[in-house]
């Protein structure tokens, strides 16, 4: 640990993070996808839930999800602080203390799960503690520093929320519920590696072992391809399980070649423009599938 | 400076407070609602 790095947890030990720090450890922008996924879950799943138990659910899915973030960034305080994107992050720009990062993580953790049996039933607690488990301990504790297929694992923690808001809803596990999981679990590869081709020397001064950085940039980008063709009937899988409508299916059937051929734009392209650009949109992507899998369960 | 952290002391305590009345509210009526049902 170098001096600067003592000094600053010294100077930190004095509690001179604010709530704004706080709120960024949460990770809120990937947050809000997340919990709005799970929402498309408790939405798409059959029966109903008394809306206090129901907003209880979303805001339990919320805070887990955030609180994983926090324990992610106090782990990986070390290779944020060598990386462009994450090098500004509280606790490697000494807003916030490692230790305050995790407590506050484990805190809101066990919150969560709990209120979240408490409100809802204890098959939905069970998942969301899965889900953050899978998160630190499988995604960033073993994986992120040891293998390519980091993201793809590890993705499966982001693919959880859906099953969860169902599961809070039913109290199980139906097959349309994995269907969306698997929507997501598909979706995760090419979105992250896109995000890894234009942060390629980034993840390669961090030593972090993402695709583009172990098997080259051609690989990834024929994977990213593999993975977004796989995904269009695993994208229309919700309709034929009856838990979507026209809407969706319309949306999906045109969403999915779009997806594509951002792919196919980034296999052609030797510059970062058409991964920045597919990165973009396959976050426009999956919030549209879940926005028109509400509207379609709303209606 | 000191005066900066005195007031990001004092909005972390308020921003604990009202977590703390929001959780007390929520699982006040999460109760009503159990019993309810």
């Amino acid at each position: 640990m170098s001096d600067a790095t003592i000094r600053r947890e010294a100077v930190m030990d004095a509690g001179t993070a604010g709530v704004r720090d706080y709120v960024e450890l949460l990770k809120p922008r990937v947050m809000s996808l997340v919990t709005f996924s799970g929402l498309a879950g408790l939405i798409a799943a059959p029966g109903a839930l008394h809306p206090v138990l129901a907003a209880t659910a979303i805001l339990c899915i919320a805070v887990a999800a955030g609180a994983a973030g926090a324990i992610n960034m106090w782990y990986d305080r070390d290779i944020d602080a060598v990386m462009q994107r994450t090098r500004g992050r509280p606790i490697p720009e000494g807003r916030v203390a490692p230790g305050d990062a995790l407590a506050f993580g484990v805190v809101l953790t066990l919150g969560a799960v709990v209120l979240m049996g408490l409100a809802t039933n204890w098959a939905a607690a069970a998942l969301l503690a899965l889900a953050s488990g899978f998160y630190i301990f499988v995604y960033t504790m073993w994986l992120k520093r040891r293998t390519p297929q980091n993201i793809v694992i590890g993705g499966a923690a982001g693919a959880f929320p859906p099953m969860i808001g169902w599961a809070a809803v039913t109290g199980d596990v139906g097959v349309a519920s994995i269907a969306l999981f698997l929507l997501i679990f598909m979706w995760t590869p090419p979105h992250f590696w896109a995000l890894a081709l234009f942060r390629n020397a980034d993840y390669r001064k961090a030593g972090v072992p993402m695709l583009p950085v172990v098997a080259g940039e051609r690989e990834t980008k024929r994977q990213m391809l593999a993975y977004t063709v796989l995904l269009l009937p695993v994208a229309l899988a919700p309709w034929f399980l009856g838990i979507a409508g026209t809407a969706y299916l319309v949306g999906a059937s045109v969403l999915g070649p779009l997806f594509v051929v951002t792919a196919v734009r980034v296999w052609f392209d030797r510059t970062d423009r058409s991964a920045k650009q597919m990165f973009a949109f396959s976050i426009l992507y999956l919030f549209l599938l879940f926005a028109l899998l509400i509207a379609d369960n709303m209606a | 400076m000191e005066d900066e952290h005195r007031k990001r002391r004092r909005a972390k305590n308020l921003a604990m407070l009202a977590v703390l009345l929001a959780l007390v509210a929520l699982l006040y009526a999460i109760t009503m609602v159990k019993m309810g049902a």
